[in-house]
C-alpha cells in the first residue's frame, strides 16, 4: 500500500481537501477521487487539451499536474463554470452555435475560450485558432467552435 | 459566406437548427462517457500487449503478477473460450468471431506490435500497471511483413498458415476458396466491357501509382469497456460504442454465452467515426469480473489506441483512365492493394465499388486485394475503403482534364453519372445528386473566385458512399402533458437524438424541444444496427416516423371515441385532429393527449425499419492551398465542402458533419500517417507525433448543402456523415499540383515530401 498525502485545496470556490498518492495526476483525482467526471482524459500526456483546467487563474492540463501540487492553491474545472441558474456566456455560444458533436473535447474547449475571452473578448479569428491549438477537436473541423468562440466574446463585451 | 442551401424549406422542423437534446449535459460536463463511469467494488484492468510484430508465443508466466499486492486476477488466452470460424456482420466491415476472440487476447502468436497478450485486473490502475511489468513472456521472434509489397512477395513469412486467398465477385460475398496459401485473403474483381479495346481508341491515358498510410479515425475519447458478470450467470458491459446490439453479440460469441445473457448499456460517445463498432476488451473485462466477482473497468491509454484498435488501411494502388479529345471516358482501370492488418477484412471492396461511381462508364476494371499484415487490423473509418480509392480515380482524372485543356469540373459532367446510370456492381442508381453537386461547384462563389498569387492552387474532387439502411427499432410514447418520449436502439454520436426527435415533430406538428429522446440498452429496446455507414438520421428516422403514425392512427381511434364516430372519418392536419362528420370535432394534438388515460388508457408504439431503397450521395470539394517552396508547408486557404444531403434535417449538424469530413480528410492528405519503423514499431503513437489538424491549421470550412431529396425516406433524407471524407485527399492533391506543377502520388504530402518531389521536378 503506498502511503498517502493530504492536500487541502479550493475547488470551484469551496475548500477541499483529499488524500491522494504522490503518482497521481490532477486529472485522476479529479475525476477518481472527487468523482468531478467533467474533465476528461484524452490522451494523459498534454496533448489533446481535453482535461484543461484552471490553477491559480490559469489554464493548465490536469494530466500534467500532480495532485500534490494543488496544495494551497485554487481548482476550477468545468463543473464550476455555470451559475446555478444560468450557463456562462462560452457554453451558451457553443450550445446556440452548434459548436460541438461527441462533445468529449467540448468542457476543455470551453475553459480555454473562457481564459481567452476573460482577457480578449475582442479575440479575433487568428488570435481564437492559435489559443486554441492546444486542444483537439476530431468531429466538428473547428469551424462552428471558433464562431461559438467569437460569438461568446461579443456576448462578453456587452456584459 | 458560411454556409448555403439550395432550395427553400418546405418543413417547418425538418431543416432548421434546433438546439440539441443532449447538448447542455456536454457543455456543462454532466454527460456520461464510457470512461466516466465508476461502479461500487470495481476493479481496474490493464492489458500487457506484445512488444513484437509478429511472434510466436512459448511461455506465459503470471504467477509474480498475481502475487503483487492489490492485483485480484490475471488472465491469458487459457482463460478464453475456444470460439467457433463464423462471419460477424458489423454493417460496413465484415469480420470472424474466431479471430475477434484473438483480436480481444492472442492465442498462440502475436501478429502485431500491440497485439493483447494477458490482462491484469487490479485495485487501481497504477497496480495494474505494476503488474503488468511482473508478467513473464517467452517469444520465438517471427520475421514480419508491414507494406502490402512486401506480403504479397514470393516467400514473404505468412501470418495465417491456414490462410488461403479467396475469389470474389462483389462486396461482402464469400467467393470461392483459391486453394492458395497466401497473405492475400481475398481478391475483388470487377469488371465491365472491354478496357483494353476502349484503352486503345482513346486520346489521352493517363496511368499513375499511389501509395498511402494507415491512418486512425482519432477520436478523443479512449476506449473503454467495463464488465459485471453477477453470479446468475447475467453478464453487463458498460461501453462507449457506436452500436449495443453487435457489441452483445460479439461478446456473447467470444464468451459462449446465449445473446440473453449478455446487456450492453450504450454510454456516451467521445468520438467513433467506425472505430468503436467492435469490442477489444468487453471479453477480457468479463472473465475478470467473473474470476473477480467485481466490476472491472478497462480504459485504453492513447497508445493502445493507435497501436491496438481498427485504424483504416495503408494501401497500393493504380489507376488508369483514358478519354477521347471531346472529353469522354473511354475506360477505366483500377488495382487497389489494401492492409487488412493482422486479420483479413480491409475495406477494399468497398473501395473498389465506389471509386468509378461519379462516372457513367461503359468501360472498366477494378481489382482489390485484402492483404494481411503484421500492423493492428483495420475496422471502419468514415466511408470505409472509398477516400484512397478516390485518391487514385479522382487524382489521374484532374490529369486527364488537364491533358485535354478542360475544366475539370466541365469534363466531370460530360461524364457524370445520373438516375438510371449503372454501378460498377450493376446496381441501377435511383434518384442522385452527382449532376446537381458538380453544377453547384460550377456555380459556386469560390470557384468563380480568381486565386492569385505564386505556389497558389486550386484542386478539385468527387467522391461517392452507398450509406447504410439496415435495422432500427423506434419507440414513442405519448406523455398527458402532451409532450412525447422517443427510445430508439440507436447510439447518439453527434445529434441524432435531435434528428430524430426532429422527425418525429414534423409529423405531430409540435416543436423537437416537446420530444424527449434517449437511448435504450439491449434489454430495454429492439435490435438495432450500428450507428455507423451514415444510416441513423435515415434508417431509424423511419422507424421513428412508423411508430408516431401509429400513435396517430390510435389516437384517432380515441377521439373516435369521444366524439361518437368512426376513426375513417378523423383527419390528422396540422397537429389537429378534426372530425370530418361536424367540424367543431378538433382537439389539438396536445388536448387529445390529455384524454388518453379516460379513452384506454397509456399510449405508446413501437415500430421497426429495414430500409431497402437507401439514398446514396455525392459530395464534391474545392481546396485553394499555399504551398511554401522553401519549408514545403502547405496551408489550406480556403475550402468549400458540397454535398447532396438529400433533405437537410437538422441543417447546422449536416454542416458540421460535412466540415468535420472535410477536415479528417484535410489530415489525412496532408500530414496524417502510422509511421513504423522497420521492427513494426509505430513510432508515432502519441497526439504530438500523430499530429491530427488543429485549429490554427485550418481556414473556416464552407458548406454548401445540395438538397435532392432521397426517394427511400418519407422527408427525402439521405445519409449525410461519410462522403465528406472522400473527396479531400484528392481535393488537396489536386490544388497542389495546380500549385507547383507536381503530381504527388503518395499520403501524407507533408513538407518532406514536398520538397522531395520539388526537387525531383528541377
Amino acid at each position: 500500500m503506498t502511503d498517502k498525502i493530504h492536500v487541502k485545496t479550493n475547488l470551484n470556490g469551496d475548500n477541499v481537501d483529499f488524500l491522494c498518492e504522490a503518482r497521481q495526476s490532477l486529472l485522476e483525482v479529479l475525476r477518481d477521487g472527487l468523482d468531478m467526471t467533467g474533465t476528461k482524459e484524452g490522451c494523459n500526456d498534454g496533448n489533446c487539451g481535453a482535461c484543461t483546467v484552471f490553477l491559480d487563474g490559469r489554464i493548465v492540463d490536469s494530466c500534467l499536474v500532480l495532485a500534490v501540487e494543488v496544495e494551497g492553491k485554487s481548482v476550477s474545472t468545468i463543473e464550476g463554470v455555470a451559475d446555478v441558474d444560468k450557463l456562462h456566456p462560452v457554453q451558451q455560444a457553443f450550445l446556440e452555435n452548434a459548436a460541438l458533436q461527441c462533445g468529449i473535447c467540448t468542457p476543455g474547449f470551453i475553459m480555454a475560450a473562457k481564459a481567452l475571452l476573460e482577457k480578449e473578448p475582442d479575440a479575433d479569428e487568428g488570435r481564437i485558432r492559435l489559443w486554441l491549438a492546444g486542444n483537439l477537436c476530431r468531429c466538428t473541423g473547428y469551424d462552428k467552435i471558433i464562431r461559438a468562440v467569437q460569438s461568446a466574446g461579443k456576448d462578453m463585451q456587452n456584459i | 459566406m458560411t454556409s448555403t442551401s439550395s432550395k427553400k424549406n418546405k418543413y417547418s422542423v425538418i431543416g432548421t437548427s434546433p438546439i440539441r437534446h443532449d447538448a447542455l449535459g456536454r457543455v456543462t460536463g454532466k454527460a456520461k462517457y464510457g470512461v466516466d463511469l465508476r461502479l461500487t467494488g470495481m476493479l481496474f484492468g490493464k492489458t500487457l500487449r506484445s512488444p513484437h510484430a509478429h511472434a510466436r508465443i512459448i511461455k506465459i508466466d503470471t504467477s509474480k503478477a498475481e502475487a503483487h499486492p492489490g492485483v485480484r486476477a490475471v488472465i491469458t488466452t487459457k482463460d478464453m473460450p475456444i470460439v467457433k470460424d463464423e462471419v460477424a456482420d458489423f454493417g460496413e466491415t465484415m469480420a470472424n468471431y474466431r479471430l475477434l476472440a484473438e483480436l480481444c487476447l492472442a492465442n498462440d502468436k502475436v501478429l502485431y506490435k500491440g497485439h493483447a497478450v494477458a490482462v491484469v485486473a487490479a485495485d487501481n490502475i497504477h497496480i495494474a500497471e505494476e503488474a503488468l511489468s511482473l508478467i513473464e513472456v517467452e517469444y520465438e521472434v517471427l520475421p514480419s511483413v508491414l507494406t502490402v509489397q512486401e506480403s504479397m512477395k514470393e516467400g514473404a513469412p505468412l501470418l495465417h498458415e491456414q490462410l488461403t486467398t479467396r475469389a470474389v465477385a462483389a462486396r461482402f460475398t464469400r467467393g470461392t476458396d483459391t486453394g492458395v496459401q497466401s497473405n492475400v485473403a481475398s481478391r475483388i474483381l470487377i469488371e465491365g466491357g472491354d478496357v483494353e479495346a476502349a484503352f486503345a481508341t482513346s486520346d489521352v491515358v493517363v496511368e499513375r501509382e499511389f501509395n498511402t498510410k494507415m491512418v486512425h479515425q482519432g477520436y478523443i475519447e479512449p476506449h473503454n469497456e467495463t464488465a459485471f458478470w453477477a453470479p446468475d450467470g447475467h453478464l453487463t458491459i458498460w461501453t462507449s460504442t457506436q452500436g449495443a446490439f453487435g457489441v452483445r453479440t460479439q461478446i456473447s460469441k467470444t464468451l459462449g454465452l446465449s445473446e440473453s445473457h449478455v446487456k450492453v448499456v450504450p454510454m456516451e460517445v467521445g468520438g467513433g467515426f467506425g472505430g468503436k463498432i467492435r469490442s477489444y476488451m468487453g471479453p477480457t473485462a468479463a472473465l475478470l469480473s467473473k474470476k473477480t466477482g467485481r466490476p472491472v473497468k478497462i480504459v485504453m491509454n492513447r497508445k493502445e489506441v493507435f497501436e491496438s484498435s481498427g485504424p483504416t488501411s495503408g494501401s497500393n494502388m493504380r489507376a488508369k483512365i483514358g478519354a477521347t479529345k471531346d472529353g469522354k471516358i473511354t475506360a477505366a482501370q483500377v488495382y487497389l492493394a489494401y492492409e487488412a492488418g493482422a486479420y483479413p477484412g480491409s475495406p477494399v471492396g468497398a473501395g473498389a465499388s465506389t471509386c468509378l461511381s461519379p462516372y457513367n462508364l461503359q468501360n472498366f476494371s477494378i481489382e482489390g486485394l485484402d492483404v494481411v499484415v503484421n500492423k493492428p487490423q483495420v475496422s471502419a473509418y468514415r466511408a470505409p475503403g472509398s477516400p484512397a480509392a478516390a485518391l487514385a480515380v479522382e487524382t489521374v482524372i484532374d490529369e486527364v482534364a488537364e491533358k485535354l485543356g478542360m475544366d475539370p469540373i466541365d469534363f466531370r459532367l460530360k461524364n457524370a453519372t445520373k438516375e438510371g446510370d449503372r454501378q460498377v456492381s450493376g446496381v441501377v442508381f435511383p434518384r442522385i445528386g452527382c449532376v446537381e453537386v458538380e453544377e453547384a461547384i460550377k456555380n459556386s462563389d469560390h470557384y468563380n473566385s480568381p486565386l492569385e498569387g505564386k505556389n497558389k492552387g486550386r484542386g478539385t474532387a468527387m467522391g461517392w458512399w452507398f450509406n447504410g439502411g439496415n435495422a432500427s427499432t423506434a419507440m414513442v410514447t405519448v406523455n398527458s402533458d402532451g409532450t412525447v418520449g422517443l427510445v430508439t436502439g440507436s447510439v447518439d454520436l453527434a445529434g441524432t437524438r435531435t434528428a430524430l426527435s426532429m422527425q418525429v415533430a414534423e409529423v405531430l406538428g409540435i416543436t423537437p424541444e416537446e420530444i424527449y429522446p434517449s437511448v435504450g440498452d439491449t434489454d430495454s429496446i429492439g435490435w438495432t444496427g450500428p450507428s455507423g455507414g451514415s444510416r441513423t438520421t435515415f434508417s431509424t428516422g423511419i422507424a421513428a416516423i412508423q411508430a408516431t403514425n401509429i400513435i396517430i392512427d390510435e389516437m384517432k381511434k380515441r377521439a373516435a371515441l369521444l366524439w361518437e364516430t368512426q376513426p375513417e372519418d378523423i383527419s390528422f392536419v396540422n397537429s389537429t385532429f378534426i372530425s370530418s362528420k361536424n367540424s367543431n370535432d378538433k382537439f389539438s394534438f396536445k388536448e387529445l393527449a390529455g384524454k388518453l388515460m379516460g379513452t384506454g388508457g397509456p399510449l405508446s408504439a413501437s415500430s421497426t425499419s429495414n430500409p431497402t431503397q437507401v439514398g446514396s450521395a455525392f459530395g464534391g470539394h474545392i481546396c485553394d492551398v499555399e504551398v511554401d517552396t522553401d519549408t514545403g508547408k502547405v496551408t489550406v486557404l480556403r475550402y468549400t465542402a458540397l454535398q447532396d444531403v438529400g433533405q437537410a434535417a437538422h441543417k447546422a449538424y449536416c454542416e458540421s458533419q460535412v466540415q468535420g469530413g472535410a477536415v479528417q480528410g484535410i489530415g489525412w492528405a496532408l500530414n496524417e500517417e502510422y509511421y513504423y519503423t522497420n521492427d513494426g514499431t509505430m513510432a508515432n503513437s502519441t497526439f504530438l507525433d500523430y499530429r491530427m489538424p488543429t485549429a490554427l491549421d485550418l481556414p473556416m470550412i464552407d458548406t454548401i448543402l445540395v438538397e435532392v431529396p432521397s426517394p427511400g425516406h418519407p422527408f427525402g433524407i439521405r445519409g449525410v456523415g461519410e462522403v465528406p471524407i472522400v473527396p479531400p485527399l484528392a481535393a488537396v492533391a489536386n490544388a497542389i499540383a495546380d500549385a507547383i506543377g507536381v503530381r504527388l502520388t503518395e499520403l501524407p504530402m507533408n513538407p518532406a515530401s514536398i520538397l522531395a518531389a520539388l526537387k525531383n521536378k528541377k
